[in-house]
Parts: C-alpha cells; structure tokens; sequence
C-alpha cells in the first residue's frame, strides 16, 4: 500500500536526522579534543 | 557518573528497539487511516520532548537575564512562586474554569502550571553560574532537532491522510513552523555573533521565543485547524493499546533526548575550556613578545 511508504519515510527520516545530528556531535568532539591536546603540546 | 552514561545508552537503545516493535508490531492498526497512523509514535513523541525542551531553555533563560542582580533574581524567585500559587488554585475557580477548552482537565493545567516554579528552582540549584547559559544552548539545540523531525514526519503523514503535505494558513503547522525559526535564528545568533552581550541578547529572544509554545500547543483549541485534536487531555481519543505505545515511545524519546543534550551539554563545557585555553596562550604570547621588546627599547635609549 502506497501510505506505508509515507509511514517507512517519516521513520528513516527521523533516525536519519538524529544520527546525522549525533555524528555532528562526535566530530565537534573529537576537533576539540585534537586542539586541546595542540595546546597541551605548546606549553 | 562515568558509568551511568553508558549504562543509559544501553537502557535506551534496548528501549527504543522495544518502541519500534510496539509501534510497528503490537499496537493495531487505525480503522480510518491504516498504517501510516503508526507515524504518531514518532511524530508526537518528538513534539513533545521538542517543547520539554524549549521550555528548560525558557527557564534556563529567565535565570540567566535576572542573575546579575541581587534585586531581579529575588524578584523572580517571587514571581515563580506566585505563578506556581496561583496555577495551583486558580484553574479549579469557576470563573477560570469556564474558559479552560473543553476536555482539558484543569487538574492538567494546575500540574502544568505548578511545573514552572519547580523547573525554575530545579535548573538554579542544579546548573549554577555560566552553566545556565550551557544549559540554555544545549536545550536549544536538541529542541531544534526534535521540532525539524516533527516539521518532516508532519507533512509525510498528513500527505496520505489530508490529501495535502502542507495546509497553508493552519495556525497550529504555521505556529510550529515559526517556532522553528525562532529557535533556529537563536542558534544562528549564537554561533556568529562574537559581541560580549550575545549570551544576553539570545536569552532574551528565547524568552520570547517560548511565548510562541503555549500558542503552538492550544491552537487546537482556540482555533479552526486541520491538525487532529490532542489524543491525551483533549478533545481526541485513543484505544488504550496505542496510548501504552505512544507513552512507551515517548519515554524512549525522553531517555534519548537526556542522553544527547548530556553529550551536547560537556561538548559546550569542552568548547569553552578550548577557547579559555586559547585565550591564555595568546595572553601569555603577548607577555613574551612584550617582554622580549624591553631590553630593545632600553637599550636604545
């Protein structure tokens, strides 16, 4: 039936948006870990 | 404390899976709409947990605007606590009565009401200082995330259901959508701007950007609008399998949205302990270069 594709859609775009966000999150991290330790390094 | 994160994330995934089986599985199917019903175990769950949040940043705000003076926080402890007096009266008096919706208890309004003070008093003792405004742009941020799922699962249901994947002019899509925006040009104010008054500036518009939550969630009632009654305190109904469902995937939404604003809450610690980092080497750079100048000018006197 053609409404269960809306129902897989809205589905995989909620996981999509949410894993899309958290990989964000583990990129923001890891940039800033790799500065502080740069830091850490200068002194 | 270093622990409890990974033993949540556990208990939320096997939470959420469990979730996916209810709603796709266990819960029937709707008689007039079918299977794509099944889209309100994600839709309305990631609303709810979306104003939860709005509403941390609204309160997280507020203490933030009256922290700097002494005279203003006592101030609106005050008037957390006349709020909290009066919702918890107020909505049980005739007159008041009248005007709440019909199929709204005003036991539900009085609880909502009473949950101001508490959250008021509950982020100050827990997030004291800067991390109020931590807090603020953390609960932001998640919240922007959770609303852009409900702007897109909306429209996905409502095309099969409604004929339309947008009913221009429905207060309740147009009032989510502008509270989107709201929150989105928060975000936008507080990553490019780098005035000294930005932390201030953007907790001012979130205190009027939560304004527009109250608007989004009673615009059913006050309004004439496509958008389906509420299925709980409202006008709407449900078979008490979906409403197990609905309150179980709301649950997992809720475990999953505390553990990512707790990542998204030590990232903004992380990012501020970087950038003090920065400043003080380029601090102590400009001492050395300063003081490296010195024998130079004496010596050529």
């Amino acid at each position: 039936m053609n409404a269960v594709k809306f129902l897989f859609a809205a589905y995989v775009a909620t996981w999509a948006i949410h894993l899309f966000y958290i990989g964000t999150l583990v990129r923001r991290f890891s940039r800033l870990r790799q500065q502080l330790r740069e830091l850490g390094k200068g002194k | 404390m270093k622990r409890l994160f990974p033993i949540l994330s556990i208990v939320t995934v096997v939470m959420l899976g469990y979730a996916l089986y209810l709603a796709l599985v266990v819960a029937p199917a709707d008689a007039l709409q079918g299977e794509v019903y099944r889209i309100i175990y994600y839709h309305v769950p990631s609303a709810w947990t979306a104003f939860l949040l709005f509403f941390i940043n609204f309160v997280a705000s507020i203490r933030y605007l009256t922290r700097s003076k002494a005279s203003t926080e006592n101030a609106a402890k005050w008037v957390a606590i006349g709020i909290g007096v009066v919702g918890l009266v107020a909505p049980f008096l005739p007159p008041v009565r009248r005007l709440i919706p019909p199929g709204m208890e005003p036991s539900a309004v009085a609880t909502t009401i009473v949950l101001i003070p508490a959250l008021y008093f509950l982020v100050g003792k827990l997030f004291p200082g800067d991390r109020l405004d931590v807090l603020a742009v953390t609960s932001a941020e998640v919240g922007v995330v959770f609303c852009t799922i409900v702007l897109i699962t909306g429209p996905l249901w409502a095309r099969p259901v409604w004929g339309i994947w947008w009913a221009p002019g429905d207060i309740r899509l147009t009032s989510t959508l502008v509270l989107w925006l709201i929150y989105v040009s928060y975000l936008v104010l507080r990553r490019f701007s780098n005035s000294a008054q930005t932390q201030m500036l953007a907790a001012a518009l979130a205190v009027f950007g939560a304004l527009d939550v109250p608007l989004v969630y009673l615009s059913i009632w006050f309004f004439r609008t496509q958008h389906p009654q509420p299925v709980i305190g409202g006008g709407g109904s449900m078979d008490p399998r979906m409403l197990h469902v609905l309150l179980f995937s709301w649950l997992a939404f809720l475990l999953f949205g505390f553990l990512v604003c707790w990542s998204r809450f030590r990232l903004e610690l992380l990012k501020r302990e970087v950038e003090q980092a920065h400043a003080m080497e380029s601090l102590a750079g400009a001492e050395d270069s300063e003081r490296a100048s010195l024998p130079l000018s004496r010596s050529s006197r």
